[in-house]
């Protein structure tokens, strides 16, 4: 014991997993920013700054959703088919006509709440573990949209395209979308009572249920409001593309994408540690990396195996440093 | 220390239990009153941990009742015991290492003021609590795992403390410390006292007991044998009602005096992060015994000679031969043979049949397809001479009682012809009759030649088993006694209070 403590006192203060990806991010934009500006380009312009954001912002609203799944020692699967139906939603509601962009955005809500429900229900009530009942689902939805469109479908206004378009000086206004539900997660997992059982739920089910926490509530409700994300990101990608697409959210690969951003921001798979800040480090670490082979206009053959090596080294490092600890908490004790 | 006059903090009375017909409690009686501490000792499978998991609400009892302060209550589940007052710290620790003291504290029961979680008062409640215990080293901000053991113990009794409980039961408590924490933990248990909490101080180190209980029940084979003051009691009269048996009579007839052959295993000088520099003779026809307490590096002892967590200084020979072994697989290859301690977690495929867990080793090891309904018939053979009882080969390994879960283990390893077999803690939770069993196997297996290694906190099964004794500590060998050698002797090497000197043959 008295050996573990010497040695804790001699390390550095450490690189913690969630300013580990900022760490990350900050050698990506020199690296990457080296890189454009060798081939001519510059990553730091306005329009590449704004196509960076608007990139970070879709991705990045599904993710802070799919942290708290996480967090909470679940996971949702469901999300990409979510995005595709609330898109269709919310344009087939709007329907081209001003009046009828609140209750769209309620309609959307409704829907993609009414889905976090169902998932949630499945996990907690009927057992069913979180990979395949949010697999099922999202394969639900899948074949009804399939089913009923063959392609775009709906159309969105031009003032609900303000939400695509819009920008605040450099800051596109879905990126203050992104910032503003990333800061409301974050103060609920910090400030409130739920929030504290999320996490106490994803580290250990059994220590929160016999301290007295309500674990099932907790679980359903952290699917709720994920699935509330991926309907935001819905709102925000009918916004963009004028319509409802029914295949947007499986093509631009929100399920795992949001669950690699989450891994990237040093929230562990298993639950209970980790962050809505990491995640937000993770969203902007993925979205330079596009960026930047945007730039230099590599095939997106090489830039998948990149984003691929990035997401494993990441966890590899996560995974040797927990072990690390895990060791000196073992050594402590024996 | 107690008024007549008042009822009992907790009083139970004729509580019994039986699972799957088994019965491992009967009409047990007991009483707590406040400001004491009450130890309840017992053999392993005494019914101890049955009783106290009664009392927290963990099981139901089939008979008897209990009243907590005169009144008659039924605790449906671990929640209605906490809500009534019934604290219990158990041996691992119920907290989540990734979130602060306080946060673990009030789980459940955060403070809130105006709809958020007061975290300022959440934090001064538990300071307070804790300066209450004399306890003013832990911040509650810090993360809990980045505390010592003993800390996380205080964790654990400041979360039971925050529930206002007045009953407190606490498992084994010193079997994680170290010798200087058990100290602290001592005049924690005293402070606790003095606030009139009731303790129910289950363990089987008899120098605790007598340090601080003031009361002391002796259960054996799930009946209570006797209560009685502590001040009366001595240490021969309990272990003779704890025991209630000569020792002797229960194990196989150890092996003749220089009966045991070549050294067959022999660690120089190796270690590892977990095990200062161990020297050890392991010798062919011998059991050797491994005594300690938990944590003294007994089974990082084990699972580095199978190449688990393997020996990363020193040399191994097997047979005077050097042998590296960084993987298990290795060391079955090489005929070394391990039973874990955690039967269910490390031992056994819990889900697939007798059969498959009986073939695991040889099929992991040799997967040669065409030797498959040989082997199988060879495996049926074995499960029948060490008579596991079972529906059939084919039954799931889950359903079967732990004694013969062991037996499969034994066959599966038998099948592998071992030359060196290690078995770490071999009878925890196997019943009376199925110990015999296991232990007349592990003398034959010596008998024919087989060098083995027995780890073992039972220390009648310590003392009866073994042909030697080594005692281990804080990672390395403290020392070595001969053939029954007495309890008070490997506890002496134990716990640091004798050297291997001073210890008398």
């Amino acid at each position: 014991m008295s050996t573990g403590t010497a040695r804790s006192r001699l390390r550095l203060p450490q690189l913690d997993a969630t300013n580990g990806v900022w760490a990350a991010l900050a050698v990506a934009l020199i690296v990457g920013g080296t890189l454009v500006a060798l081939d001519g380009g510059s990553l730091f312009s306005e329009s590449s700054t704004i196509s960076l954001l608007q990139r970070a912002a879709g991705l990045g609203i599904v993710a802070v959703g799919q942290t708290i799944a996480i967090l909470a020692g679940s996971l949702d699967l469901s999300v990409a088919y979510v995005i595709s139906l609330t898109s269709l939603v919310a344009a087939e509601t709007m329907a081209g006509s001003d009046g009828m962009v609140l209750p769209a955005i309620l309609a959307v809500l409704a829907v993609s709440a009414a889905i976090g429900l169902v998932n949630g229900l499945l996990i907690t009530k009927l057992r069913i573990n979180a990979f395949i009942a949010t697999l099922g689902v999202g394969l639900l939805i899948k074949g009804y949209l399939e089913q009923g469109y063959a392609g775009p479908a709906g159309s969105v206004p031009t003032s609900f395209q303000h939400l695509g378009y819009d920008r605040l000086g450099p800051v596109p206004l879905s990126f203050l979308l992104f910032a503003a539900v990333a800061a409301a997660v974050w103060f609920t997992l910090r400030g409130t009572r739920y929030g504290h059982h999320l996490i106490a739920t994803g580290g250990d089910l059994d220590v929160a249920r016999l301290s007295g926490v309500r674990t099932d509530r907790v679980l359903i409700r952290t699917h709720v409001i994920c699935s509330l994300c991926a309907g935001i990101a819905g709102l925000y990608l009918a916004s963009r593309l004028g319509a409802g697409a029914p295949r947007v959210g499986a093509e631009g690969g929100y399920d795992l994408e949001s669950i690699a951003a989450v891994v990237l921001g040093g929230t562990v798979l298993a639950g209970g540690k980790g962050g809505v800040t990491g995640t937000v480090g993770g969203v902007l670490l993925l979205a330079v990396i596009d960026g930047v082979f945007n730039q230099l206009e590599v095939d997106s053959f090489f830039k998948q195996m990149v984003r691929g090596v990035v997401i494993v080294a990441a966890v590899a490092v996560y995974a040797l440093r927990l072990r690390r600890t895990s060791d000196r908490r073992k050594a402590a004790v024996a | 220390m107690q008024q007549a006059s008042e009822p009992p903090l907790l009083r139970m009375r004729g509580v019994g239990k039986a699972f799957f017909g088994v019965r491992v409690l009967d009409d047990v009686d007991l009483d707590l009153h406040p400001g004491q501490v009450h130890a309840l000792v017992g053999e392993n499978g005494a019914g101890k941990s049955t009783l106290m998991k009664i009392a927290s609400g963990v099981y139901q009892p089939d008979a008897g009742t209990l009243e907590l302060s005169g009144r008659a209550v039924t605790l449906p589940d671990p929640r209605a015991a906490q809500a009534a007052g019934i604290g219990i710290i158990h041996q691992e620790f119920n907290l989540l290492p990734e979130r602060t003291v306080a946060e673990n504290v009030f789980l459940g029961r955060e403070p809130m003021r105006r709809g958020l979680v007061d975290r300022r008062a959440m934090h001064d409640r538990t300071a307070e609590l804790l300066a209450g215990i004399g306890e003013t080293a832990i911040a509650p901000q810090t993360r809990v795992g980045r505390l010592g053991v003993a800390q996380q113990q205080v964790v654990e009794i400041v979360k039971a403390l925050a529930l206002d409980a007045r009953v407190l039961i606490m498992d084994e408590p010193t079997a994680a410390l170290a010798e200087h924490e058990v100290e602290l933990l001592y005049a924690l248990v005293r402070r606790l006292q003095q606030r009139g909490i009731g303790i129910l101080y289950v363990s089987h180190r008899l120098t605790e007991v007598f340090d601080l209980s003031g009361r002391i029940t002796v259960l054996k084979d799930g009946r209570r044998v006797t209560t009685l003051d502590t001040a009366e009691a001595t240490a021969d009269t309990l272990v003779r009602h704890m025991v209630g048996r000569e020792l002797s009579h229960y194990y196989p007839e150890r092996a003749a005096p220089g009966g045991a052959g070549a050294a067959r295993l022999r660690l120089s000088a190796a270690g590892n992060g977990r095990l200062r520099p161990v020297d050890l003779e392991l010798r062919s026809g011998e059991v050797l015994g491994v005594g300690g307490l938990q944590g003294s590096g007994r089974s990082a002892l084990a699972r580095a000679v199978f190449g688990v967590d393997g020996f990363r200084t020193g040399q191994l020979l097997l047979d005077g031969v050097p042998v590296r072994v960084r993987s298990p697989r290795q060391a079955v290859r090489a005929g070394i043979a391990y039973v874990t301690e955690d039967r269910k977690g490390e031992g056994l495929a819990l889900s697939q049949s007798v059969l498959d867990n009986a073939l695991l080793a040889q099929h992991a090891v040799r997967p040669r397809w065409f030797a498959r309904t040989a082997r199988a018939t060879t495996v049926r053979e074995l499960l029948d001479a060490v008579e596991v009882h079972a529906a059939g080969t084919g039954q799931e390994i889950r359903y079967l009682s732990g004694g013969n879960q062991q037996k499969v283990i034994l066959a599966r390893w038998l099948a592998m012809k071992p030359r060196v077999l290690l078995f770490d803690e071999p009878t925890r939770g196997i019943d009376v009759g199925a110990k015999a069993a296991i232990h007349d196997l592990i003398r034959k297996l010596a008998d024919d030649g087989a060098a083995v290694l027995m780890i073992s906190s039972e220390l009648p099964e310590l003392i009866g088993m073994s042909d030697r004794i080594v005692v281990m500590r804080d990672g390395a060998i403290a020392g070595e006694l001969p053939a029954g050698s007495s309890e008070e002797a490997v506890m002496g090497l134990a716990t640091g209070a004798a050297t291997s000197t001073e210890v008398p043959a």
